[in-house]
């Protein structure tokens, strides 16, 4: 009974820490959305190593659920806010810079010389001539694949589209899926979507698209998705995948019952965990579809912002610019298994990541993805229509007509 | 201290203290008119912290939702008055009539949960060794969480190793996966939804069929009912209450069926088994949504479609009362 007491007063005490303001003037208040034993880590680590530089201030950390942590970032923004805050890159912050819930860091990025080492997201993190945020991570996608199918069937990595869909032709016939994917959450139809449209128009179209300037209806959106029917009326995706969450769509590929899933780099962590061995697994870029177009990635970007109500604003910019320092920046990367914004820092040692880290640095441009790139409610409705072309890609022109409707209607 | 304040209060009670000496001239026309008029303030106090709730949990957020749905709003930006801009742009919205179809499904289909759970209840009302075992294994669909039903089913009905998709197999039918099926999602969840509601309906019956009179049927089997007739004639003229109770219970159950959708589906696939409630969440509070207006405008006809029912609910309920059921 004592110790209960004891806990219920620790708990009360916890929750009149989160709740009220009367914090100390050296501490520093993180909300994080990272539960998963990597990042957890990876962020114990940033702290620990801030800490040890700057004795005087004390760093506590909020963990959340990372679904969960999209809604409430919307109260404790306003209500209560951290002096730190993850998020992401892209249109996905555009609301709360708009509203002027988060803290213009422009100061922070001339001062340490971030214009130049962080360079390749600088683009991806202004909104209106400033800088929001500081990238620490971001990670390639792909196709990654069965390297032993490949062998066994005889098929080389493919190059090209036709090389792609012969590919598929030929594992469809020996009885296996080309590919997997679970479409439940529905992004991951838009990293389809993506790397459809960036290879069939082209890096400008896509972000112009995205960005409400082209309509849905446009003939070169039509031609996307019938270069897509290529791969969905034959049917080399599974069957049921709008049944399946994304870790669900794994087992396919574990068991050999399918040979390609186009994904970003933290499936290999499940692949490795669902039994695959690392010489099995294989990467290779979204292969060209139309000719001489520069190829463009998804590289979705991970972020760290200072909210408007911040109250120790000092210290959190001091932890910004610790966070995007190159040696923080490879140490963060490798407990993440993935890849470093700095352009000053180590490249990785793993090979897929080599891979990727070697397709980002010639990439022609930098997407963050569907659902960061185009604002929310067109990336619900967009993904929707994916999902459906997916099932029924019959409906396409339906489809495209009422994307359209919805653009209209999102960017007044 | 304590007993000076209390005294006032303690005065509307005992009628010998309002001649005490402590009670001056002003506060003694003041009780007397408290007695005066005590038992038509009396309910009204009774009333008031109720009252306080029902106006401020109740009311006041229908208000809310009227006026918000006439707005343009985030929920963190600036609200732009957009008149019923909202409600135009639900007209057009195919997305709404897909909800309000599954609704509609909701409604009808759920309406079997009430002579599914009478027969289940006649079965159970027998005298057999252990009847309450049996009879608590069947309520125990009702007793887990909604959430827990709904990831049940989600197994259930999951393709490659569900037991659903097994069943078909072994009856020789290509396994189907319900939920992904445009065609039979809201079927499947409805499915699931009756489980649990099937068992609440059968407890209320069982609490009724205890209170139907066995001198009636006594009287009806010597004049000879028996089997369908003196089911429809005697029993369930009798269990009219627990019938009553049912259906709306069950109509409710049916309007605000957004836990199971939203842990089986998410509405899914692309959107073919939201309902209104749960258009409503994704619209202003889900990853994607954000449109406060625009989901309030959609709580707002959901509001009308359930105020339909809870009318014919209470008119029903103030009729019974007069003729004194």
């Amino acid at each position: 009974m004592f110790n209960f007491s004891k806990v219920a007063a620790s708990g009360f005490a916890a929750a009149f820490m989160i709740s009220s303001s009367a914090y100390a003037a050296g501490d520093l208040i993180i909300n994080l959305d990272q539960t998963d034993p990597a990042p957890k880590k990876a962020f114990e680590d940033i702290v620990a190593g801030f800490s040890k530089e700057n004795p005087d201030v004390n760093v506590i950390v909020n963990t959340m659920h990372k679904e969960g942590y999209k809604t409430s970032i919307r109260n404790f923004l306003t209500a209560d806010a951290p002096d730190l805050a993850t998020w992401y890159a892209g249109n996905r912050m555009a609301p709360f810079v708009n509203a002027g819930l988060f803290e213009d860091v422009s100061d922070v990025w001339e001062e340490n010389g971030l214009n130049e080492q962080l360079k390749s997201a600088a683009a991806s993190m202004t909104i209106d001539g400033k800088k929001w945020g500081v990238p620490y991570t971001y990670y390639q996608w792909g196709i990654y694949y069965r390297k032993d199918i490949f062998e066994e069937k005889g098929i080389a990595v493919p190059t090209s589209w036709d090389e792609l869909v012969a590919a598929s032709a030929k594992l469809k016939a020996a009885g296996i899926d080309p590919f997997t994917i679970g479409t439940k959450a529905l992004w991951p139809t838009g990293g389809w979507f993506d790397y459809m449209n960036l290879r069939v128009n082209g890096y400008e179209f896509h972000m112009d698209l995205t960005a409400g300037k082209v309509p849905y209806t446009d003939p070169r959106v039509k031609a996307t998705f019938d270069k897509w029917a290529e791969l969905v009326k034959p049917g080399y995706y599974n069957a049921n995948h709008a049944a399946l969450d994304w870790q669900e769509a794994v087992p396919a590929l574990v068991q050999g019952k399918a040979a390609m899933y186009l994904m970003g780099n933290f499936a290999v962590d499940v692949f490795k965990n669902g039994g695959l061995k690392e010489e099995q697994i294989g990467f290779m870029q979204f292969p060209e579809i139309t000719p001489g177009i520069p190829m463009a990635e998804d590289a979705p970007t991970d972020t760290i912002h200072i909210p408007a109500n911040a109250k120790n604003k000092e210290d959190a910019k001091k932890f910004l610019a610790y966070m995007a320092r190159a040696d923080v920046q490879t140490a963060t990367n490798v407990t993440l298994g993935q890849l470093p914004v700095n352009s000053g820092a180590e490249r990785p040692e793993e090979r897929i990541l080599q891979q990727g880290f070697d397709m980002l640095s010639n990439a022609y441009a930098l997407a963050q993805f569907y659902d960061r790139d185009a604002p929310a409610a067109m990336a619900k409705a967009g993904m929707e229509g994916f999902q459906e072309f997916m099932v029924k890609p019959e409906r396409a022109d339906a489809i495209l007509d009422r994307l359209e409707k919805i653009r209209t209607r999102v960017y007044k | 201290m304590s007993e000076q304040a209390l005294a006032p209060v303690s005065s509307g009670n005992s009628p010998k203290f309002s001649g005490g000496p402590a009670t001056s001239g002003a506060s003694k026309t003041r009780s007397s008119k408290w007695i005066a008029n005590q038992r038509k303030l009396a309910p009204w106090l009774f009333l008031a912290p109720g009252v306080v709730m029902f106006l401020v949990y109740v009311i006041a957020p229908i208000g809310q939702s009227l006026w918000i749905s006439l707005y343009e709003w985030d929920g963190i930006g600036v609200k732009t008055f957009i008149g019923i801009a909202n409600y135009i742009e639900l007209i057009d919205d195919e997305a709404f009539y897909t909800a309000l179809y599954n609704n509609v499904l909701w409604l009808v289909l759920y309406m079997l949960a009430v002579p599914a759970g009478l027969l289940i209840a006649i079965f159970l009302n027998q005298t057999v060794t252990g009847i309450r075992i049996y009879k608590s294994l069947f309520f125990f669909p009702f007793v887990i969480s909604q959430i827990v039903v709904g990831l049940i089913f989600s197994w259930f009905y999951a393709p490659n190793f569900g037991l659903f998709t097994k069943l078909l197999e072994f009856m020789g039918v290509e396994g189907i996966a319900i939920l992904a099926d445009e065609r039979f999602v809201t079927y499947g969840i409805i499915v699931a939804g009756l489980w649990p509601q099937i068992a609440y309906c059968m407890i209320l019956y069982l609490t009724g069929l205890n209170n139907v009179s066995p001198d009636q049927i006594e009287a009806a089997r010597l004049d000879g009912a028996k089997g369908w007739k003196m089911l429809w004639y005697v029993i369930i003229p009798q269990l009219r209450p627990a019938t009553f109770i049912a259906v709306v219970v069950t109509i409710i159950g049916a309007l605000r069926s957004f836990d199971l959708v939203s842990i089986m589906t998410s509405g899914g696939p692309y959107g073919s088994s939201r309902v209104l409630s749960y258009y409503m969440y994704e619209q202003a509070l889900s990853e994607y949504g954000f449109r406060m207006g625009y989901g309030a405008s959609i709580a707002v006809v959901l509001f009308a479609i359930m105020m339909v029912f809870i009318t014919l609910f209470i008119v029903r309920m103030l009729k019974d009362e007069r003729e004194g059921y």
